[in-house]
């Protein structure tokens, strides 16, 4: 589905955060707010915000995920864009949450139009806004992971290398297998944790092996599950969401780490 | 075949305990990586063909009760015989008809996974039969007394040394001092033991890959060419083929051979593509007396007309199973039944009842790989969820998995309530980060914890900030 393009030159995107943002890391959406607003949108910050619903979908609890998804649905639908620093909870505003309403036409005219306005963060910078980065540089070897929903559901592939190819000084070294899931998976990570770690081993052995001090990607599920096998490994490896390396916020700890760690 | 898919979690983590079964998985693993690639580059209109592919399944399908019904009677004109099967045991007991009126005593079997799905071998051996596996695979897995572990190739789960060992301890009439470290040495041997075996056989079992309705005809794909002498040296061919093989046209096969062979294996074709349309002729020089068909229904029809009817699609290829990194990390045994992998995530709670496999539905990141890859585009992700949503349904899933779901969604849904309790949550667990800004050990998350450290949050939501500003 080809999302709309006509927008107009400074449109109000709606910043749905993301609980994991929101609740773990707030830096990646001021880091989200920076690139935005460098890209000309207005943002606003819709407060009754929680979560997209998709734990409870994925989990086969569709009443429920539509009632988290009504509340988005009905908190955005006045922006031009809803856009999140996430693929995964992208992806499903733009594909399922139609789908949950399947049943009930005016829900589903609304979800439709909601759908059809949501972006993750880095396509909707390339894609849509044209952006072209903020000329910053970064100092360092970095490798990128491309999240199962984005890459997949979204098609999110070249954007993310688009804009990191425009940052001086970041040297990007391609992981031998950047599509094959981390082994996050929502609920899957704890349901099934001996899977999950053989997943994130395989991972983070590819990731040791391109000798990048940095891992990046634009979903906070897979970096969380990354940064904390790697930690548990012991790798000094720094992780980071893409939107903080673009938006030149790296002064502060990576994740699962601190000024003192 | 018994299920073991209720103990899920047991039989995976006897999987990734296993340095032999890890070291096999993770070789398929880098071969797909290699291989499919290569293949997309040589056919750039594979994606086209793809779509023509699923149209076709879909097709077929959708009517296909007027092409089993054009299939059974072109069976017939050609001089052969169909027997319609409900279930697994009617099967078995159709073919063990056709046995017994040939006074037949020996039967070769060709590779077949719907033979494995109503324990065909077992059935047989009982009636005091003998029944050899002829695939290399599959006959190195009897030898073992195992089951295949993955669609296409059955014996994916051992090494090289593994089958050495194999060949040495059941063929003890041969000279213990033999070479057996090169593969061409073990194929050797594999087939002069099965060359008097195709002689002598009685009968001659072979699955079906496609049904072509217009000419009554079965096909198969194989690289050995045991399949060939299965269905041509012995009096009597049966063609043991579930309902949903059927595709309308010759013309349609070759459509499908197309993605098939190279989904499954990488390869443009296989070395042998075999299509068996009735009894010998006269005047042909070689073939079978006697063509039958076992056409089993064992669930399908109930498919057919519910929400997992898209599954019926599937043309056996094994390459959802190949590039699955959960399958990748446990292999098909973990899946406890038939079909393993993301194929057999979706068909095991169909046919043996959800209550015996929840866990298969749930043990999947639902990264969509096998989507991609599946030559007859079967959402499988979604087809997933369907079964969750039955398990959420039926109250099947851990009741602690369930609670926590709901007191999140609870929260979630009053947002006066959520930021409150998310703001003495996330200070909570900020200050328990400490200096390291990570937790090794976290209450009610060990499922976490056990192999992840978990990093702490950075302190303060967005949502309070933000409004702070």
């Amino acid at each position: 589905m080809t999302p709309v393009s006509t927008h107009p030159a400074s449109p109000t995107v709606g910043l749905f955060v993301t609980c994991l943002v929101d609740l773990f890391r707030p830096s990646v959406g001021f880091a989200s707010v920076a690139l935005l607003e460098a890209a000309g949108c207005r943002i606003v910050v819709p407060p009754a915000q929680t979560c997209c619903g998709q734990p409870a979908y994925n989990a086969g609890a569709s009443e429920t995920a539509a009632e988290l998804a009504r509340n988005v649905i009905v908190s955005f639908e006045n922006c031009d864009y809803v856009v999140a620093p996430s693929g995964s909870c992208a992806a499903m505003i733009r594909l399922h949450y139609p789908r949950l309403f399947r049943d009930d036409p005016q829900m589903k005219f609304r979800a439709d139009a909601v759908s059809r306005k949501c972006w993750e963060l880095v396509s909707f910078l390339v894609d849509e806004m044209h952006f072209e980065g903020l000329l910053n540089d970064f100092d360092g070897d970095v490798t990128y992971h491309d999240g199962c929903s984005g890459l997949r559901e979204l098609g999110i592939r070249d954007q993310p290398r688009d804009l990191m190819g425009k940052i001086a000084g970041l040297d990007l070294r391609e992981l031998s297998a950047p599509d094959v899931c981390c082994g996050f998976g929502g609920a899957f990570c704890v349901k099934y944790p001996q899977i999950s770690q053989a997943m994130a081993d395989n991972k983070i052995d590819d990731i040791t092996a391109t000798g990048a001090d940095t891992v990046l990607a634009g979903d906070l599920g897979c970096l969380m599950q990354i940064a904390g096998r790697l930690q548990r490994r012991g790798s000094p490896v720094r992780v980071r969401h893409i939107a903080e390396v673009l938006a030149g916020m790296t002064d502060h700890p990576a994740i699962g780490e601190t000024k003192e760690s | 075949m018994r299920s073991t898919s209720d103990r899920f979690p047991e039989n995976a983590a006897r999987a990734l305990g296993d340095p032999t079964l890890r070291a096999a998985l993770s070789r398929l693993q880098q071969d797909t990586r290699v291989g499919r690639p290569a293949i997309l580059d040589r056919l750039p209109e594979f994606n086209a063909i793809r779509d023509a592919a699923s149209d076709i399944r879909t097709h077929g399908l959708d009517h296909l009760d007027v092409h089993l019904e054009i299939f059974e009677r072109n069976v017939q004109e050609n001089g052969g015989h169909v027997h319609w099967c409900r279930t697994g045991d009617d099967a078995c007991a159709a073919i063990h008809e056709i046995c017994r009126a040939r006074g037949a005593k020996l039967i070769v079997k060709g590779k077949s996974m719907v033979s494995e799905e109503i324990a065909l071998n077992d059935y047989l051996l009982a009636q005091d039969l003998e029944v050899v596996e002829t695939d290399l695979g599959e006959y190195i897995l009897q030898l073992r007394g195992e089951t295949p572990s993955h669609v296409v190739m059955p014996a994916i789960h051992l090494t090289q040394d593994g089958v050495s060992q194999t060949f040495r301890d059941h063929h003890d009439d041969l000279d213990a001092g033999r070479d057996l470290d090169e593969a061409r040495n073990l194929t050797d041997e594999a087939r002069d033991k099965l060359r008097g075996k195709f002689l002598a056989a009685d009968i001659g079992i072979t699955g079906a890959n496609f049904l072509v309705a217009e000419t009554g005809t079965a096909v198969i794909v194989t690289n050995e060419g045991n399949g060939d002498l299965t269905q041509t040296l012995p009096p009597v061919h049966i063609v043991l083929a579930s309902i949903e093989k059927i595709i309308p046209t010759i013309t349609d096969a070759l459509s499908l051979i197309r993605v098939l062979a190279r989904s499954a294996t990488g390869q443009e074709i296989t070395c042998y593509t075999t299509f068996a349309t009735g009894p010998r002729r006269d005047g042909d020089l070689d073939g079978p007396e006697e063509f039958h068909v076992v056409l089993l229904d064992n669930g399908r029809a109930d498919l057919l007309g519910g929400e997992f009817r898209d599954i019926l699609r599937c043309i056996r290829c094994g390459a959802c199973q190949s590039v699955c990194p959960v399958y990748g990390a446990i292999g098909g045994h973990a899946y406890g039944w038939v079909y393993g992998g993301p194929i057999g995530a979706v068909l095991t709670p169909a046919f043996i009842g959800l209550e015996g496999a929840r866990d298969l539905p749930e043990a999947s990141s639902l990264c969509g790989a096998c989507a991609d890859v599946c030559p007859v585009k079967i959402p499988i992700p979604d087809l997933l969820r369907r079964w969750r949503r039955r398990s959420h349904g039926q109250k099947l899933s851990p009741p602690r998995a369930r609670w926590g779901l709901a007191l999140w969604a609870w929260f979630a849904s009053r947002p006066e309530l959520y930021r409150p309790a998310a703001r003495i949550a996330m200070a909570i667990l900020h200050w328990a980060g400490g200096r390291q800004g990570r937790l090794h050990r976290l209450p009610f998350a060990r499922g976490w914890t056990v192999s992840r450290d978990f990093p702490a949050p950075e302190g303060g939501t967005f949502m309070d900030q933000w409004r702070a500003k």
